[in-house]
């Protein structure tokens, strides 16, 4: 350690309440603000699941109270068909962006990367803030808009053309229902794009002394390249929305091509391209599915490493892999328009590429799986949502090898297939990492020890659930039932509704487990039993800072790195473990080169 | 059996302040002319020399996004109507490319104050002053452009050419604001003698990006309009 007393502040130590809790510059806060709103979203995303498992299994059944939200969706409880997909969009769009974009990458990247690479900070607290703030502004615009109008669009989070800019002809919600969407949208990628530039300066320009970037935590990787995925697609994604708001309130004429006729009107716009819309959002949508994923594979690897009490057979291959799947994630998007009139070459083009993805995907679960053989896993919450994430990303992958392919996705597109498909990879298997890494650094982000226990059961409920939910739907799809249909009158779908019926009986069951989570959370914040700075004997600079890390992360002194991020396995004078800011020689034959 | 304790890395005892920082050299502060290091050792976050490629990056990304939006556009619909583009553009090119230079002539200057040279201690922000103008013109210049095509009916709205004309001008000229914005908080700091050698490189940096990026707009819109 050396003194650094004389520069230790980026900005000095907040003083009034607003600067501590509400306009906070540190990094600190602002990741446990990011987690808050990915907690609230959540809770709306998974309420709003609820309502459509209930309205698909059992039709005419009245969800007392919905009538409150929209008299006309949903006259006496009952939605209507438009209020279904207005639910259904609401549910993807705020689980995409406000939960698996938010909770992994800029709640636990904002609290952990610059603690991780020994900063005190990012580099511009400013805006920092202003993602925050930014990203929130987003989530009040898209939630106004159930309130608002119609209600909220009815067009899917992907937003096809030329539905999201044909106005209110389309249907409830697609007037001003869609441009807050795509105001929503388009704040949230400003909050993101200022995230990413806190986080890449962050890893690259903020470590301390002997942090090489080779000596990172698998986290700080994760975040770091995922960061850089966000940078490219948001960029991109920010303008197609301005696109859209464009053909809402200017007149222009970008998506909406001519002569179109619908629901007995001619619509004014000429001339504009549909799949235009498509290859935008796509060219996003598809990293967007490795924003949320790549920082779980980091959390999860950083998890279990320091439960199997050694590294992973190979750092260097995880980070490279990570690396891969970042940049193979922009030369596969168009595997989501094999059925949208493209030139079916360039399905093939698109589909080499989705193939080569897997393999990527593989080594990370083959590296997992051989340097799990033979460890003496400790087992506490936070491992099983760590192996809960690997089981989920392989059943939600293997599903993938199917849909790459242009052949058979022709039969499988817009079936539950799909549907299951990316719930588990995507998100079951990302939530799992949420889990896994709130268990994990609760003790250092609220210096209180989680209930082990509840962790457990609500592991065992998160996990049976899961299945019981999303394996059906892979039946459901090879059985042709279509997606987005709120309700299942043909004669080949009617055998299937005890499936459906099945699926939102478990949805409740697994819906309700996550009460016991968020019990968890807020008791252990406040009763919890205290918890030592390195509660899990783990390596990285986190579990060196003070528990709660004071402002600026180390009181005054920095650390010096001298080991590689895991250092497990060996003998040192505190047990089977070095720590990477530990001057301490030891013997190991665990090295990085 | 291999020992894991390697030694930190060598620092280059010339980087001062020591801030344990793994950055690169743009921790330097300007060196107040009355040598008096207060004001350079202000509170202020570590210096960062990617951030700006960040922010170039996400720009150059935006602009691709909209690039490729015109090309299919234009591609898949017969109501494109080319008009000729106010000639008045060509005069704010060169006024954004002057203002490049004076900008680099700026640059040069006050590097050459912080090297420790005095001649230019009096004219440093003089430069600076001419650059801000020489962009605000540019802005200025831009918005007749708007005038003349509106006075001509051609609105956003009028056709795909004029949106999107109308589309990449006004995103370009924002960020040209935002480089404005970046020039004053330049001067300011210059004033106070508190400015980062490393600050005004990103802000020269974003300048001239601008400058590249019209180059870029002209000849698309005068290629594809």
């Amino acid at each position: 350690m050396h003194d650094v007393a004389a520069h230790a502040a980026h900005h000095g130590p907040p003083t009034s309440f607003i600067r501590k809790h509400v306009f906070s510059l540190d990094h600190k806060v602002i990741g446990k603000q990011y987690y808050g709103l990915a907690l609230v979203a959540a809770l709306v995303g998974m309420a709003l699941s609820w309502f459509m498992r209930i309205h698909l299994a059992w039709n005419s059944a009245a969800i007392p109270g919905l009538q409150l939200l929209s008299k006309n969706g949903a006259p006496g409880g009952v939605m209507t068909p438009e209020y279904y997909l207005q639910l259904m969009t609401m549910h993807g769009t705020i689980m995409v962006f406000f939960v698996l974009t938010t909770a992994p990458f800029a709640a636990f990247g904002n609290f952990f990367l610059p603690i991780q690479v020994g900063a005190e900070d990012m580099p511009f607290p400013h805006f920092n803030m202003m993602s925050f703030w930014v990203t929130f502004a987003g989530f009040v615009v898209l939630m106004a808009s159930f309130f608002t109008g119609d209600g909220p669009t009815l067009g899917g989070w992907t937003q096809y053309a030329p539905l999201n800019a044909v106005g209110p002809v389309g249907g409830p919600g697609q007037g001003l229902g869609v441009v807050l969407w795509a105001a929503s949208i388009a704040l949230f990628c400003v909050g993101q794009l200022l995230g990413a530039l806190n986080f890449i300066p962050t890893t690259l320009d903020l470590r301390v002394k002997g942090m090489s970037l080779m000596r990172l935590p698998l986290s700080a990787w994760g975040w770091f390249i995922t960061s850089c995925m966000g940078l490219t697609a948001f960029a991109v994604l920010m303008p197609a929305c301005i696109l859209v708001i464009l053909d809402h309130v200017a007149g222009t004429s970008f998506f909406v091509a001519s002569n179109l006729v619908m629901n007995d009107q001619l619509l004014p716009h000429s001339g504009g391209s549909t799949l235009l819309w498509q290859h935008l959002f796509w060219f996003f949508g598809h990293p967007e599915v490795y924003i949320a994923i790549v920082p779980g594979i980091g959390i999860v690897s950083h998890i279990l490493i320091t439960n199997m009490r050694k590294p992973m057979l190979s750092q260097r291959v995880l980070i490279y892999s990570m690396g891969a799947l970042a940049v193979l994630s922009y030369m596969v998007y168009g595997h989501h328009m094999f059925v949208s009139g493209m030139n079916p070459f360039s399905s093939l083009a698109f589909s080499f590429p989705t193939l080569v993805i897997t393999i990527p995907s593989t080594i990370v679960v083959l590296v997992w799986t051989f340097s799990l053989y033979g460890s003496k896993l400790r087992i506490n919450s936070a491992s099983l949502f760590a192996l809960g994430f690997i089981s989920m990303f392989v059943s939600g992958g293997v599903s993938g090898f199917f849909l790459a392919q242009p052949s058979i996705d022709i039969m499988l597109h817009a079936t539950y297939f799909v549907v299951g498909h990316f719930h588990l990879v995507m998100g079951v298997a990302a939530m799992f990492g949420i889990f896994g890494a709130t268990y994990f650094w609760f003790p250092k982000m609220a210096g209180r020890m989680m209930n082990e226990t509840l962790g457990k059961i609500h592991f065992w409920f998160s996990f049976a659930g899961a299945y019981c939910i999303f394996m059906p739907f892979h039946y459901l799809g090879m059985a042709g039932n279509v997606r987005r249909y709120s309700t299942f009158v043909d004669d080949f779908l009617q055998p299937l509704i005890p499936v459906h019926q099945f699926i939102t009986v478990a949805a409740l069951i697994t819906g309700a487990a996550q009460l016991i989570f968020v019990y968890n959370l807020i008791h252990s914040r406040f009763w919890g039993k205290p918890a030592p700075d390195n509660p899990w004997e783990a390596t990285s600079l986190e579990w060196s800072a003070a528990t709660p890390p004071p402002w600026d992360n180390w009181g005054g002194k920095h650390p010096v790195v001298y080991h590689d991020p895991y250092q497990y396995g060996v003998q040192s004078s505190v047990g089977d473990y070095v720590m990477q800011a530990s001057p301490e020689q030891v013997k190991t034959e665990h090295e990085e080169k | 059996m291999a020992t894991t304790v390697h030694e930190p890395p060598q620092i280059d005892p010339r980087r001062l302040p020591e801030q344990g920082h793994s950055g690169n050299g743009g921790w330097r502060n300007l060196v107040p002319a009355d040598g008096d290091l207060r004001v350079a050792l202000d509170h202020s976050p570590p210096a960062s020399s990617s951030a700006i490629y960040v922010v170039l990056y996400a720009i150059t990304m935006m602009f691709a996004a909209f690039t490729s939006a015109l090309i299919v556009r234009k591609g898949s619909s017969l109501d494109w109507q080319s008009f000729t583009l106010p000639s008045i553009l060509y005069f704010n090119t060169l006024l954004l490319l002057a203002s490049s230079v004076t900008l680099e002539v700026s640059r040069r200057r006050v590097a050459a104050f912080m090297g420790g040279l005095k001649g230019h201690a009096e004219s440093r922000a003089r430069w600076l002053y001419i650059t801000l103008c020489l962009g605000l013109l540019f802005v200025a210049g831009q918005y007749i452009a708007w005038s003349q095509l509106s006075a001509q009916g051609l609105y956003l709205a009028t056709n795909p050419s004029s949106s999107f004309f109308y589309l990449l001008t006004a995103t370009h000229a924002l960020h040209v604001l935002g480089g404005l914005g970046g020039l004053i908080y330049v001067i300011r700091k210059l004033s106070k003698s508190a400015l980062r050698r490393n600050t005004l490189d990103a802000t020269a940096r974003y300048w001239h990006f601008m400058d590249v990026l019209w180059l870029y707009l002209i000849l698309l819109l005068w290629i594809k309009l």
